[in-house]
């Protein structure tokens, strides 16, 4: 058993992913209060060059194979349980990412490790690791312990700042041997987003819309209004899945981040997964109906009021 | 080919949440449950499966004694076959959850277990994956657009990255799939045709046990104060936009000013 602090690294295309930044500083932090190493697990093929962008860690457990180029839930499973089994660290954060869920949930049940997902805080005391999470899309936060003093955490984006981790450096490389790789998941390819017409990370204003609009026929409303302001429309995940904008127009985890000028947020509750992709803009206007909404915990104005109304008034006054 | 579909109840957060008296649960007295939105996705997704590919559709849900209207839907939507898992006074943890149905599944037959890729409750985790370690099955979380091998014997699936990248993975079968959203929006059932099936279905049931708990300690829960970020405008439709147009305005936006 060791008091170090693992952290998952997610990379792609010779990049290490801004999320994982974020929890390579607080890694670090946390390490050198429980007197252990801050510890980066990198899996991949042709990836030890990236360990000199690792410099948050003192150590770099490096797992290379062919098998490991890209990730699959199942190799990587087969790589780390027997790291983590092993070298038993205090904890091991993941990004609450399709990674991070894939990996962290199976290494907590094969391991024995506790699990605490959707952490927005990670801390130290004299009892052990904190964590606090929130629940119920962001309506509940809960403070928890693991049981053991031990575990594993997911943690969302933008819970710590990616600039304390991105440490140029020369920390330890310890290669890691791999053995047979679970290859029952097989990489096949991987899907770019299609070009769109607009790119919505380039506009300054953006009006996003979500479930709020309440249908298809509404979206010409706050086009009229993205048109008077000179700026496009963006919209939550549900709007997108309903198809009524291009996948393109999305922000948040899954679609977007984007830091405009001005984010008007219509009819879009704030769940954490959208809020990580918007919480940057200078300037974020929430109408929402629900004055509980999280959307209004992260605006720097807000209004209860139902958008088929405030829109059009809006549009007439911006267009005047 | 046997597709098992595993759905929960969350609390409805159209209704306000507020937190028990000893400051570690919901107060959950008052609350109102409805099906775990990606559930809803998981459930659709397999009955476009079975619509294409013949396959049956069996779905399971941890009883808590109250989740006979969450199967009489599934059976109105399509489904094949409903079993009530266990017995809970309340829904247990994710790790609970994963262990009831993995032992359920040792007399279920299934080649493709889906469910939900999260639900708004899952403190300690995604189902999806600790069942999938429980079972010794691979799984893919945040999954979209599923298809099956004529042979039966793979599925190809879409996961989900940020930025709107997506890796296409092929997956030996049985897997467990979370399912981050369906092709088509969930179908709808008629209450009426829910209400009858609610009387006069034939619920399955399997007796399991589940322990070890989720492992975690919950200190306390709290309701974050939302309206301590925005400063909020209030008044009638035509003040709220006259105040959010004079916001835009004074940082040089609209009017063409905003490039």
């Amino acid at each position: 058993m060791s008091n170090d602090v693992f952290v998952l690294v997610e990379h792609r295309d010779g990049a290490v992913a801004d999320a994982t930044f974020e929890l390579l500083g607080r890694a670090r932090q946390l390490a050198v209060a429980a007197g252990g190493e801050a510890v980066a697990l990198l899996l991949g093929s042709g990836v030890e060059a990236l360990s000199s962008k690792l410099g948050a860690a003192q150590r770099v457990l490096l797992a290379e194979d062919a098998g490991l180029a890209e990730f699959t839930p199942s190799a990587y499973q087969s790589v780390l349980v027997p790291i983590v089994q092993e070298r038993a660290p205090l904890l091991v954060l993941a990004t609450n990412t399709g990674v991070g869920m894939d990996v962290a949930a199976g290494l907590s049940m094969a391991c024995g490790l506790a699990l605490a997902a959707y952490a927005t805080d990670v801390a130290l005391d004299d009892g052990g690791p904190v964590i606090t999470t929130q629940l119920y899309a962001g309506k509940v936060n809960v403070r928890v312990r693991f049981r053991d003093g031990r575990g594993i955490a997911t943690v969302v984006a933008g819970a710590f700042p990616a600039e304390a981790g991105q440490l140029a450096g020369s920390p330890i490389v310890e290669r890691v041997t791999v053995s047979a790789l679970d290859g029952r998941i097989r990489f096949r390819r991987l899907l770019r987003p299609e070009a769109g017409d607009v790119d919505i990370t380039r506009e300054s204003v953006l009006v996003s819309v979500g479930r709020g609009i309440g249908e298809a026929d509404n979206i010409a409303l706050v086009e009229a209004l993205a048109a008077a302001l000179g700026g496009a429309v963006s919209s939550s995940r549900p709007i997108a899945d309903a198809g009524w904008l291009p996948r393109t127009r999305q922000v948040g985890k899954s679609g977007l981040r984007v830091k405009p000028r001005l984010y008007l947020a219509l009819g879009i509750s704030g769940a954490p997964e959208h809020l990580e992709g918007m919480r940057g803009a200078d300037l974020i206007i929430a109408i929402n109906t629900d004055a509980r909404a999280p959307i209004f915990g992260v605006a720097h104005y807000g209004a209860v009021a139902d958008l088929l109304d405030v829109v059009p008034a809006l549009t007439k006054r911006m267009t005047g | 080919m046997d597709l098992v579909v595993l759905l929960k109840l969350v609390p409805d957060l159209a209704e306000e949440l507020e937190i028990a008296a000893d400051g570690r649960d919901l107060a959950r007295d008052w609350l109102s449950y409805l099906t775990s939105e990606w559930d809803e996705y998981a459930l659709e997704e397999a009955l476009q499966l079975k619509a294409t590919s013949g396959a049956t559709v069996t779905c399971l849900a941890l009883d808590t004694g109250s989740v006979e209207e969450l199967l009489a839907t599934c059976l109105a939507r399509g489904a094949d076959r409903v079993v009530k898992v266990g017995s809970f006074e309340r829904a247990p943890d994710s790790h609970t959850a994963a262990r009831a149905f993995a032992a359920a599944l040792k007399e279920i037959p299934a080649d493709l277990i889906l469910t939900g890729v999260q639900a708004i409750d899952d403190l300690d985790g995604q189902v999806a994956p600790l069942l999938a370690a429980a079972l010794g099955l691979p799984h893919v979380s945040v999954v979209t657009h599923i298809g099956l091998a004529g042979d039966g014997r793979t599925a190809t699936v879409n996961q989900e990255y940020a930025g709107g990248l997506v890796a296409e993975f092929e997956v030996d079968l049985p897997a467990v799939l979370g399912v981050q959203t369906s092709r088509e929006a969930p179908r709808y059932a008629p209450v009426s045709r829910v209400r009858q099936l609610m009387k006069t279905a034939d619920y399955g049931a399997v007796a399991v046990t589940a322990e070890g708990g989720s492992g975690l300690l919950v200190e306390a829960m709290s309701i974050p104060e939302v309206t301590g970020g925005a400063e909020m405008i209030s008044g009638t439709v035509e003040q709220i936009a006259e105040r959010v147009a004079t916001l835009i305005r004074e940082r040089g936006i609209g009017l063409g000013g905003s490039r």
